[in-house]
């Protein structure tokens, strides 16, 4: 497609522990493609490589991990081809991030003024005061009161929301063309996180930036994104539009996992919950990592694991179910 | 406390007499500041302060003791010492070494220790191994024989007690340092500034200096009343300031000798400038301690 952003094809990163004997496929075989000003959903329960998938997109893996195989591609560019430096003037520039915990995020040293405009100057040679002033008209635009004074105060007078949305700031600052989002919302309250998520959406409307949201909250995929990544055990075991997703989901664990959704005005019945653990990523059970949780497991899935099934035109499945 | 006349506990119960006038000192530490001003007044101005040469006495009037106290005269106002030199003129010369060694050797200790700690600990791998196991090295060693050892090797001079005494005492702040930044460099706002392409470099200056710079400043007012004592235990054996030249240090020394005898004042002038001086400059650290804090700042 020519409109692609970014391009995963078959993308793994493995942690290699004890001296190569423990190989953790934390993501595996992921092919992914994010479209200009789309929204991807990457969901998973804790464990299952969502996080590392962020950070391998970024190349910024811890020294036990590595990408062991396929291609990355941004804009057009190979990225697992770029030396260091290339990396760093991406990284916060291209291609931004917002950390699981932003409340822990910023210096407590600085001004906020200071830190939004930290990447300005860091990408952009800004000067100092150019950076204050675009620190301003951001804070502004991520609709914090009084944006102008708030720039010479420090993170600890803010409150949790609108240090969020200073690391909002911070992030689309030198307007990247993708912003990462991991699981921004977890650390906020209800009402504030649908206040984050609004702002979030309106940014990426405004900019027209593309935005990877990780999260393990289905809800807040149905909410904001076009098109949704189910993973477990470190690969994508569902892709698709949102709708279709969550129409027909085709995998168990899809399934499984939107049934788990709490519903408003449903019966009085129990909320159904997924047995069992996900598998130990080092010692992978032969065919399918979801066998021994699935409902409907046939013995097929315990010889061999699925391949990706194109099911509709960016509908795919690794089930067996799936199988045309 | 006094130290903080403009903090609202000393403005309430306290009769308007005893109040200082407010001229713009709020929240300034009055007391560390006023000593230490003095110190380096004096110590600037000793030629013209001082009322006799600090290194020329007369055997004539040896061990006179102070003014007020019986056979004392006000020519020498604290007495004068074995060789019959004027304690007071001694005292001053002596602030403008004793304060020029301590300082600079805490200088240059704690920006040599903690460029190291930061690199040793930010970049880890062999960098850190390197610097930590001279660190290791170094703290095994037991800091005055090293000082001492040095100091025999280059011989004594007040110039070579500073890079020595460093040169002792850089690995407390690599130490400390280190664990700071250990702990510093898994916080989100480092990682932040990762994601955000910053280099290395840019996030051990502008993200890991300033948070240590708190852990810093107060090791070094530690260790100022430490490097004066290691100068004071250096000149006393011979490897220090060299003799005729004034140093607090030094006369301490010295006065042990008359202390049996009852020249009380001979010990007990420098050990209260020492004392103080080095109040004075804990106390100023502690200040600047919350002053650098944002959190702390405000209340």
């Amino acid at each position: 497609m020519s409109d692609a952003l970014l391009e995963l094809d078959r993308l793994s990163a493995h942690y290699v522990t004890g001296r190569g004997t423990r190989v953790v496929k934390a993501v595996d075989e992921v092919s992914l493609t994010l479209r200009k000003g789309e929204t991807l959903g990457v969901v998973g329960e804790s464990g299952s490589g969502k996080t590392t998938l962020a950070l391998a997109i970024l190349r910024l893996l811890p020294t036990a991990a590595q990408i062991v195989s396929g291609a990355m591609r941004f804009d057009g560019e190979d990225l697992l081809a770029k030396s260091p430096a290339e990396m760093r003037r991406i990284r916060g520039k291209r291609i931004a991030m917002i950390l699981q915990d932003p409340m822990a995020s910023l210096n407590p040293l600085f001004t906020v003024g200071d830190q939004v405009g930290e990447t300005l100057r860091v990408h952009e040679n800004a000067s100092r005061r150019s950076a204050r002033e675009r620190a301003g008209a951001l804070l502004k635009s991520v609709k914090i009161p009084a944006a102008v004074q708030r720039l010479r105060e420090y993170p600890h007078q803010m409150s949790g929301g609108m240090r969020q949305r200073i690391v909002g700031a911070i992030a689309i600052s030198c307007e990247p063309q993708l912003l990462i989002a991991d699981e921004p919302t977890t650390s906020l309250d209800v009402t504030i996180q649908a206040q984050y998520l609004k702002l979030l959406r309106d940014i990426q409307r405004e900019h027209g930036l593309a935005l990877i949201f990780i999260t393990h909250n289905l809800g807040i995929v149905a909410r904001m994104c076009d098109s949704v990544a189910v993973m477990y055990a470190g690969r994508v075991i569902e892709a698709g539009p949102v709708r279709e997703i969550f129409n027909a989901p085709l995998h168990p664990y899809t399934r499984a996992l939107i049934e788990s959704i709490p519903r408003m005005g449903g019966g009085p019945e129990r909320l159904t919950a997924i047995d069992g653990q996900p598998p130990d990523l080092a010692v992978l059970p032969p065919g399918c990592s979801f066998q021994a949780r699935c409902p409907r497991v046939m013995d097929h899935c315990r010889e061999e694991a699925p391949p990706v099934f194109d099911v509709a035109a960016q509908h795919s499945a690794r089930c067996w179910l799936a199988r045309p | 406390m006094s130290a903080d006349p403009a903090s609202p506990s000393a403005t309430t119960g306290t009769p308007a007499v005893f109040r200082l006038p407010r001229i713009r000192t709020e929240g300034l530490p009055l007391v560390p500041i006023a000593i230490l001003l003095v110190l380096v007044v004096l110590a600037v101005f000793a030629d013209v302060v001082a009322p006799y040469n600090p290194e020329v006495g007369s055997l004539a009037q040896r061990f006179k003791p102070p003014a007020w106290v019986a056979g004392g005269s006000t020519e020498y106002l604290l007495g004068t010492d074995h060789i019959g030199r004027d304690v007071l003129s001694r005292l001053i010369f002596g602030a403008r070494v004793s304060m020029m060694v301590g300082f600079t050797a805490v200088v240059i200790a704690g920006v040599l220790g903690s460029t190291l700690g930061i690199l040793s600990g930010y970049l880890g791998g062999w960098v850190d191994q390197v610097v930590m196991r001279v660190t290791d090295t170094w703290l095994a060693l037991p800091a005055l024989t090293f000082a001492i050892f040095l100091a025999a090797i280059v011989g004594p001079s007040e110039w070579n007690i500073v890079i020595i005494l460093g040169a002792v005492y850089w690995t407390r702040y690599a130490r400390v340092i280190r664990g700071e930044v250990l702990s510093l460099k898994e916080r989100d706002f480092v990682r932040l500034a990762i994601v955000a392409g910053c280099s290395k470099w840019t996030i051990m200056r502008r993200h890991l200096l300033p948070n240590v710079a708190n852990t810093a400043i107060v090791l070094a007012t530690l260790m100022l009343g430490v490097v004066i004592v290691s100068e004071a235990a250096l000149s006393f054996l011979g490897v220090g300031v060299p003799p005729p030249k004034p140093a607090w240090g030094l006369m301490l020394a010295d006065g042990k000798k008359g202390l049996m005898a009852g020249y009380w004042w001979l010990t007990v002038f420098p050990g209260v400038c020492i004392v103080l001086m080095v109040l004075a400059a804990n106390l100023l650290g502690d200040w600047l301690r919350v002053k650098l804090d944002p959190q702390l700042r405000q209340l």
